[in-house]
């Protein structure tokens, strides 16, 4: 004991500065964690989490037989991958295309274009692309009505269209962020390899297949295995944003579903169920957070711790 | 940064010409398509409110007019909600850089003896959390339900701009420098006044914009935490004004005014309220796009 304070004396100062971050992630992380035992009890506010009857696993098989469980989960997943599948090879291909521009000028107007929607709130966007989709008022309407005469259907009120829009309005902000960490791997590339494919004939195209893509592989590979990691990980903001009691079918997603039994539905709010579903998902969630990133370690030597 | 390949004095061929011509085209279409909607967007925001809704702007506003501004600029929420979220943004990054430094500083430190545990303590909660209900019910015992400083404490420390900071501090302050200041007698505190905060405008500068943008983009916060509407920042007006479609209380006009004329009005109001809520961001974004660059790669980078 005496040795252990001995030993850290002289470093009494680091202690000083780790003490508000400590007490910090303490307070908003840990506490919380802690928190989470109410999954585990019929959570009473006026008893506390102390005086909480204990129910033990009640609430998760609650959810896993709720008629709306499925349907949850499907939606989560299926955004999710649909979001991986059209959101991941679209910024490698424009980074590729980008790095075969020529004028240096230009591509980087492209590039601060490209990048400008990530910066833009999840609210506006939201709304802009209720705006330009509307049927009535919106670009959209205007360009449909002049091609075949009648005003289309409303997108946001229909469930086929729901997930591309999702989907596509997500490619459309991120892409171009995205595409940084690319961008960077390909300016790594080594002239002399392009040179050396020169000489013997190499077209830019074939250089694009036989140097560009090769080299970049290792930073594709673990982006891949780490966007694959964060497929239980779906955000709250956007799906609740654009949900409206037509396309709510496809559109409740865990998150919100999660959101509307804790929180949104007043004096029905059900704390013990919501943290039940919630650490389900976190649960999912770390589970293939760390499978995917010792994973990629094997792979490719790199991981995120 | 040259294409590294294409030399002058190398003779391009008919295929490279057809490639680059082909590449470069669908450069450009990518960034018309990202482009387009922000164009539309700024100039519907400045057309009248018939020609927005019988959809006749198309590139260029139609009927040029500022009315779309004058009732934004009248309507009193906007005015809360940018002063809020000034608060909020300003308030916040300050406090967010602070703790992100005083904590990045000694976990950048080989000698920390707890560095291991500390730093595994801020990954870890990158990996898991309590979520919604338990970290509600903290913010609840805190008393920080409808407080301003809900929206600046959680979040505090961003575990990735935490990493960055460390990782840059770790990779560009020499260990002779820390050694020979020692000898000199500079305390841990004392260095990091004379040097860390010196040599680290770049990393400060990187994360201070990154936690900006966040705070003036959050919403989610403000939406679960906050009822008072004087402490709403601009984001929570904005779901209301543009997704759930309140209708602002003086923005629509007099009974004689026809109904297309203020269903209009209402399209153009909205358009002018996106563009007075992103202009901010997105005209001080080109000059500071290389700190955000330079924040990508850092992160992708390992000590």
């Amino acid at each position: 004991m005496k040795r252990f304070f001995q030993r850290r004396l002289p470093y009494w100062q680091m202690y000083l500065f780790m003490l508000l971050p400590a007490v910090y992630i303490i307070t908003f992380a840990y506490v919380p964690m802690a928190g989470l035992r109410i999954a585990f009890q019929e959570f009473n506010i006026t008893a506390g989490m102390n005086g909480s009857p204990w129910v033990g696993l009640y609430y998760f098989k609650h959810f896993l037989k709720a008629y709306q469980f499925k349907n949850v989960l499907y939606n989560t997943l299926s955004i999710q991958l649909y979001g991986l599948c059209a959101g991941f090879p679209f910024p490698i291909l424009f980074a590729i295309a980008l790095n075969s521009v020529r004028s240096v000028r230009y591509r980087k107007f492209v590039q601060t274009v490209t990048y400008m929607p990530y910066f833009i709130s999840m609210v506006v966007m939201v709304s802009m692309l209720m705006q330009v989709f509307n049927p009535l008022t919106g670009i959209y309407g205007a360009i449909s009505r002049a091609l075949f005469g009648a005003t289309p259907m409303d997108l946001f009120g229909s469930t086929s269209a729901y997930p591309h829009l999702y989907v596509w309005s997500g490619v459309w902000k991120n892409f171009g962020y995205d595409s940084i960490i690319y961008i960077a791997a390909l300016t790594a590339v080594s002239p002399s390899l392009h040179e050396a494919a020169m000489i013997d004939g190499a077209n830019r195209f074939q250089r694009v297949l036989h140097v560009d893509i090769p080299t970049i592989m290792p930073t594709v590979v673990i982006m891949l295995i780490l966007s694959a990691g964060r497929i239980m990980s779906m955000g709250f903001e956007k799906s609740y944003l654009m949900q409206n009691s037509l396309n709510l079918s496809k559109s409740e997603v865990i998150a919100t579903f999660i959101y509307k039994k804790g929180l949104g539905s007043g004096s029905s709010n059900d704390y013990s169920y919501a943290t039940a579903i919630g650490m389900f998902n976190s649960l999912v969630n770390t589970i293939m957070i760390v499978l995917v990133n010792t994973i990629a370690r094997r792979i490719g030597e790199t991981s995120l711790w | 940064m040259k294409d590294s390949s294409a030399k002058p004095h190398m003779k391009t061929s008919g295929s490279d010409r057809r490639f680059y011509w082909t590449v470069e085209i669908l450069v450009a279409l990518l960034a018309l398509i990202v482009l387009y909607p922000l164009v539309l967007t700024l100039s519907s925001s400045f057309s009248s409110g018939k020609a927005v809704t019988t959809g006749r702007v198309f590139l260029f506003p139609v009927e040029f007019t500022l009315k779309g501004y004058e009732e934004v600029f009248k309507y009193q929420k906007v005015w809360i909600g940018y002063k809020n979220t000034f608060l909020y943004t300003f308030g916040g990054t300050f406090i967010n850089v602070c703790m992100t430094l005083i904590c990045a500083y000694p976990l950048s430190r080989r000698e920390f003896p707890d560095r291991k545990f500390f730093t595994f303590l801020f990954t870890f909660s990158m990996l898991f959390s309590g979520g919604l209900i338990p970290t509600y019910l903290v913010m609840r015992d805190l008393g920080l339900i409808n407080s301003r400083w809900a929206l600046m404490l959680p979040g505090a420390i961003g575990v990735t701009q935490m990493i960055v900071t460390r990782t840059f501090i770790h990779s560009t302050i020499p260990e002779s420098l820390v050694e020979a200041t020692q000898i000199d007698g500079c305390s841990f505190t004392h260095f990091f006044f004379r040097f860390i905060l010196p040599l680290s405008k770049a990393v400060i500068a990187v994360i201070s914009l990154q936690y900006a943008i966040a705070h003036w983009n959050a919403y989610f916060n403000a939406f679960i935490y906050l009822s008072d509407y004087k402490k709403y920042p601009l984001q929570v007006f904005l779901r209301d004004i543009l997704i759930m479609n309140e209708v602002a209380e003086n923005a629509t006009g007099t009974e004689a005014d026809m109904l297309a004329e203020r269903q209009g009005m209402a399209d153009v109001l909205k358009y002018a309220l996106i563009v007075v809520s992103t202009a901010p961001i997105l005209c001080i974004y080109p000059f500071v796009q290389k700190y955000f660059v330079q924040g990508v790669l850092i992160g992708s980078l390992k000590e």
